[in-house]
């Protein structure tokens, strides 16, 4: 048997709220994407009858609005938790403002994407680049909820949907609102691929627990990295 | 200043009963969305309102706006082109010629500062403005001057409105709508290629009644014509709801009047009224007659084809690209990627558990034996 015996520490990194947000976040994107991809394409499952007797499209398009809502309002939950949540959570995590950040963005490219040299990177939350590229999303989320609601608001009554009537003008028109609305679903499929094999990489090679950190909340980080962590936590909180 | 005789004096004249013209006042009433007692303000504003002076411009386009206009479903309407609105130069339907012409508009501007409506058809070349003069004089020279003093500017069409087929990539010409071009006057998109003749006559009937322009939304179109989506005023609609679609022109959903949202209809990304007013008398339009819309009263919509394809393609990336295409090929690079890394990552793995010295084993050992 291999074994090894190295100090670790359990840390509470992804507070409840920030967990139901992922889970959430995670059944909105499949759902919008799959019945996103089915209104931009739908497929002809019924023939040869009459429209009185169906009304399948139309069901897409009502959970695709209502997964809309949801996607929407657990966005500005996750926004409004950056400036609540944990160290972890807060928004300073995701732009790239300080040095370090930037440092690090080029060592997880270095160590995680292209292999190239081999040392353990030990970010207790997201590590620098993921932080950024989460940023992406956020920006990516945010053009989505105003292309889509952009689109939603012409056939709309209610008040909040109203409030984004003005993308459409904006952008020229009903036509390219719903070509960029297509092509960020793209974009969402890609980022659901790459993450969800990133996360069985980051599993695979530091073997932090990464993957049930998001459903228990907490990791395993080496005492060294924990340690040094709160040192640079206590260093800026003084200065 | 002679004295401008009323559109009722002139249909009077014309031997048209009052039966008739109220007829007419009561149809554009109904059109403009108005309550009933809007039709008393038209009848009253047709009655005693002096005709009002419009320049008529064509700058690059087919004159099927003209053409529309004067197929109008009621034929007061084609009246009003040709009587009520004193079309003082539109040099599709005016006798004038030459040197005539030129100073029939001329001499409304002299006349009407501030009281005439410039009505365009047409987009302006910016690019080179020599591909488009008239009287040695070019278009945007032309419409600038005419602009300056006039009450508000109606952009007929797409043309006016877009650039329509002239703006469309590459744009040789540097085509620019009206509302690009000038500022400071107020600017009617009467969007469509060409717009709806019942909607044109709206428009005008409104500026006559009200005098002033009608409200208008987002993009500048009249709210009372373009708020709603061909789309959601499609009588096919219900079959979208149902999922029922036309797969080829020549099938069973086809024949059946089944959604044509699959053969590239752009009614869900278009604002008009061709699913209320419709077209030659509210006979028809074109969905209707089994063909796809292809969006002609949107910006852009030459470029946002192909016509018979419900995604546009992708500019820069071949002819037949789609976003949805280039995101599957984008899938499939991410899969390739993913998987060479995945390689390096498992020999890297290996190499990390062959180096760890095979300590648990030996104590796993001792405490068996």
């Amino acid at each position: 048997m291999k074994s090894r015996s190295i100090p670790l520490r359990e840390v509470y990194v992804w507070e409840m709220p920030v967990r139901i947000y992922h889970w959430i976040n995670a059944l909105c994107i499949v759902t919008l994407s799959i019945t996103g991809y089915m209104i931009g394409d739908p497929l002809s499952i019924t023939k040869g009858t009459e429209a009185y007797f169906n009304f399948w499209f139309g069901n897409v398009r009502f959970i695709h609005f209502v997964a809309a809502f949801l996607f929407f309002f657990n966005f500005v939950f996750r926004t409004y938790w950056g400036f609540s949540g944990n160290e972890f959570s807060r928004w300073y995590n995701f732009i790239p403002l300080k040095r370090s950040q930037w440092l690090e963005i080029l060592d997880v490219i270095k160590v995680d994407v292209l292999q190239v040299t081999h040392k353990k990177i030990n970010s207790i939350g997201h590590n620098s680049l993921a932080s950024f590229v989460y940023f992406i999303t956020f920006l990516i989320f945010l053009l989505q909820c105003l292309t889509g609601f952009g689109m939603y608001s012409a056939m709309s009554t209610s008040a909040l949907p109203k409030l984004f009537a003005w993308v459409v003008p904006f952008l020229g028109g009903d036509m390219a609102v719903r070509q960029l609305h297509h092509i960020l679903m793209w974009g969402f499929i890609l980022f659901a691929i790459v993450h969800m094999y990133l996360v069985f990489y980051h599993d695979y090679i530091e073997r932090t627990g990464v993957t049930s950190s998001m459903i228990g909340g907490w990791k395993f980080i080496e005492e060294d990295a924990v340690i040094e962590h709160d040192k640079e936590a206590a260093k800026s909180h003084n200065t | 200043m002679e004295k401008r005789s009323s559109f009722y004096e002139e249909v009077q004249r014309k031997g048209i009963p009052r039966r008739d013209f109220l007829k007419f006042c009561t149809t554009m009433a109904a059109f403009l969305g108005l309550e009933a007692s809007g039709v008393g303000q038209i009848v009253k504003a047709l009655e005693t309102k002096p005709r009002l002076p419009v320049i008529w411009f064509h700058f690059q386009e087919c004159t099927c706006c003209s053409e529309s206009f004067i197929r109008a479903s009621h034929p007061l309407v084609a009246d009003i082109v040709l009587n009520k609105i004193s079309l003082d130069y539109q040099e599709t339907l005016m006798a004038a010629s030459g040197v005539q012409a030129e100073d029939a508009y001329k001499a409304v501007m002299a006349k009407y500062p501030g009281e005439y409506i410039v009505m365009v058809e047409g987009s302006i070349p910016t690019g080179n403005e020599a591909y488009c003069c008239i009287g040695g004089r070019s278009a945007l020279q032309i419409l600038e001057e005419a602009v300056k003093n006039c009450m508000a500017v109606v952009a007929w069409g797409n043309c006016a409105s877009a650039g329509c087929v002239q703006a469309a990539s590459p744009n040789p010409t540097g085509a620019q709508p009206v509302h690009k071009v000038i500022s400071g006057k107020p600017v009617v998109n009467v969007q469509g290629c060409p717009p709806i003749a019942d909607v044109m006559a709206g428009v005008v009937v409104h500026l006559l009644t009200f005098g002033r322009i009608p409200q208008l939304d987002g993009l500048n179109r009249p709210k009372a014509f373009y708020s709603r989506r061909v789309h959601d005023t499609c009588y096919r609609r219900a079959n979208f709801d149902a999922g029922l679609f036309v797969e080829s022109f020549d099938d069973e959903g086809a024949k059946r009047g089944y959604c044509l949202y699959k053969m590239g209809c752009k009614g869900p990304v278009t604002y008009n009224s061709c699913g209320i007013i419709k077209w030659n008398d509210s006979v028809s339009y074109p969905i209707q007659s089994g063909h796809p819309c292809i969006g002609c009263s949107e910006a852009g919509f030459w470029d946002n084809g192909p016509f018979y394809q419900h995604l546009p393609k992708v500019a820069g990336f071949g002819i037949e690209s789609t976003a949805d295409k280039i995101g599957l090929g984008l899938g499939v690079a991410t899969a390739i990627g993913m998987a060479g890394h995945a390689i390096v990552t498992n020999i890297r793995k290996n190499k990390e558990i062959n180096n760890e010295p095979e300590t648990g084993s030996t104590v796993e050992t001792t405490k068996e034996a």
